[in-house]
């Protein structure tokens, strides 16, 4: 860098402007990106608030073509398919990151699992759906909310898995070795040592990856498809659920009345999701805080 | 309980195995995942290879009533959809990652927890805006404007006459998807460059830009890689938000604004009434786009680790 070509030399001038243009190119791609955000969300509160209602809340959704039905049966199996698949999912991704964390620190399987981990977050969740669909619902004879719950576990496990290693590698040493000292077990000391002092990491981790897959659409439409029913047969039936109502309601329906349900079905989907998502990231704002 | 020896599970030792070999049981769940994935898609696909071979992922026809399957335009598609927002995605990930890593803390913090709220967005949410807001709006306005204000049209391959859904609009959705994504990667592999380095560059004079590019970019070339990728793996796969816009032909990519497919988007579209022979074409369509995702993971993984940068989800 001592003998700069004199042709090569840029004028101060020119460098400066430069800088000045790719700052302001940098601001403008950030409000574009923000402001899309924003339209986004304002286009669903605009269009979904006035569908909703006590009625929307808490009627059923009604047969193709009858309208003014409602979606509180897509929302209980919501419910239902993602607490199931929070059932399913979370204790073995537990139980996995302690393993990471506590046995396999540094250890070649241990890499292998992290590394394999990360490649499994990038998955496509149609992909899973599909492989759910190979593994339970041709053998069990027909979508169900339950397979659905499956393939949520799926994409949940891998990412909470991760979080957890995170959250537990940061717990101090000093705070093993203590345990250790004083006679607990590995087992013990992981469960009721690290794992609570790294309690609110461990929740947030499981709660931001609840989020994320509670608006999941692909791997529902090919495990759980739609019903009309509430959702009762969740171990064996079709269950009706939010993301595939709107997908139903936008593309397969020729009716503005259910285009507006559709939209009301996505503000719920929309809130409980960003809901989820804001909240936990505040409070585990705080909690760092405190510490 | 009285009568059980002294070694059972509630001794300490055995407990203490027991819940080794369950918790390593769970991590080596992962693999097991990887593997049954690749194992049951293959499985199935099976009868789609033996009936058509690899000529299945060049053939262009897709009719269920003759039995004629063939692969091309869902990979055209998916290429297609996924460079152009890679190429409209990058250029603001990076600029967003350069000036957010550098912004007052203040604004800073809002607008990368704006960012996060993006990438939080139900991708079915993104498709239904894409639908009932973009489309109309790219066929009234953008190609218009696009194809004969700016002239563009003349272009071959570009396209002259829209009907607002197509290629051109899963893209854009597209980069707006994948936009925070890299740049969150990429804010982390900024904030990884020694501040020796960059502040080593401002002493001798250079500008911000100056510094961003010589320095910065190629310390964490890697790592930006690695986001890059990240990027590219989640454009492939995205189903809902192309489903609804890209207008679901089975055809080869015209031009920028033909409707067309991807394979995530068939998979999603099909799979329904799917039986039989065609319902093995689906499982292989999906084994392509699984040894897709695979391949650009794995790059970005290594990419990633290389450079010791996390993946920015959070």
């Amino acid at each position: 860098m001592t003998a700069i070509a004199p042709e090569k030399r840029r004028g101060l001038f020119r460098r400066k402007l430069i800088d000045r243009v790719v700052g302001i190119l940098s601001i403008l791609a950030l409000l574009i990106a923000v402001a899309g955000m924003i339209w986004i969300i304002w286009v669903v509160l605009a269009r979904g608030a006035s569908v909703i209602s006590w009625t929307f809340l808490t009627e059923p959704s009604k047969p193709y073509g009858t309208l003014n039905g409602g979606i509180a049966n897509a929302l209980l199996g919501t419910v239902e398919i993602t607490l199931g698949a929070v059932l399913i999912g979370v204790p073995p991704a537990l139980l996995g990151g302690i393993y990471l964390a506590e046995f396999g620190k540094g250890t070649k399987s241990g890499n292998a699992i992290r590394f394999s981990a990360n490649v499994m977050m990038g998955m496509p969740s149609v992909v899973i759906g599909l492989f759910i669909y190979a593994i339970m619902v041709i053998p069990m004879g027909g979508p169900s909310g339950f397979a659905g719950s499956v393939a949520l576990a799926v994409l949940i496990f891998p990412v909470v898995l991760r979080t957890t290693e995170d959250m537990l590698l940061m717990v101090p040493d000093a705070l093993r070795e203590s345990a250790l000292a004083l006679g607990c077990s590995r087992a013990r000391t992981a469960v009721r040592i690290i794992c609570r002092s790294a309690r609110s990491g461990l929740v947030t981790g499981i709660m931001l990856a609840v989020a994320r897959v509670s608006g999941e659409t692909a791997p529902l439409l090919l495990t759980v498809m739609w019903s009309d029913a509430w959702p009762k047969n969740y171990f064996s039936q079709p269950t009706a659920n939010l993301p595939v109502l709107v997908t139903e309601y936008a593309t397969n329906s020729p009716f503005e009345e259910q285009h507006a349900a559709g939209w009301g079905a996505a503000l719920v989907v929309t809130l409980l999701v960003l809901l989820l998502n804001i909240s936990t990231r505040i409070i585990f704002k705080e909690k760092n805080h405190a510490r | 309980m009285t009568n059980i020896p002294r070694k059972s599970i509630m001794d300490p030792a055995c407990g203490d195995r027991l819940f080794r070999i369950a918790a390593a049981g769970s991590a080596f769940l992962v693999l097991a995942l990887l593997a049954g994935l690749l194992l049951q898609l293959g499985v199935g696909s099976a009868p789609a290879w033996r009936e058509f071979g690899f000529g299945f992922l060049v053939g262009t026809g897709w009719d269920p009533v003759a039995n004629v399957y063939g692969a091309l335009p869902a990979i055209a598609g998916t290429l297609l959809t996924t460079a152009i927002a890679l190429i409209l995605a990058i250029p603001p990930a990076f600029v967003t990652a350069l000036w957010l890593v550098d912004a007052p803390p203040g604004i800073g913090e809002i607008m990368s927890q704006a960012l996060d709220l993006l990438a939080a967005i139900p991708s079915v949410i993104y498709g239904m805006w894409g639908l009932f807001v973009l489309v109309p709006l790219m066929q009234d306005h953008i190609q218009p404007f696009l194809s004969e204000t700016l002239g563009l049209g003349k272009i071959p391959f570009f396209g002259e006459y829209g009907n607002g859904f197509g290629f051109l609009t899963a893209s854009l959705i597209l980069a707006l998807m994948i936009l925070p994504y890299m740049s969150a990667v990429m804010r982390n592999v900024f904030r990884m460059t020694p501040s020796i380095l960059r502040e080593s560059a401002f002493g001798v004079g250079c500008t911000r830009w100056e510094t961003a590019k010589d320095i910065v970019m190629r310390y964490g070339i890697r790592g930006l890689l690695g986001g890059i990728f990240i990027g590219l793996g989640r454009a492939l796969g995205e189903t809902m938000a192309v489903l609804f816009v890209i207008g679901n032909v089975m055809e080869l990519p015209e031009n920028l604004y033909a409707s067309g497919t991807t394979i995530a988007s068939t998979l999603a579209n099909n799979f329904a009434e799917a039986n039989g022979i065609m319902r093995s074409v689906l499982f292989a369509l999906g084994l392509i786009l699984l040894l897709l995702s695979l391949g650009v993971q794995v790059l970005a993984q290594y990419y990633l680790a290389m450079t010791g940068a996390s993946r920015g989800e959070k």
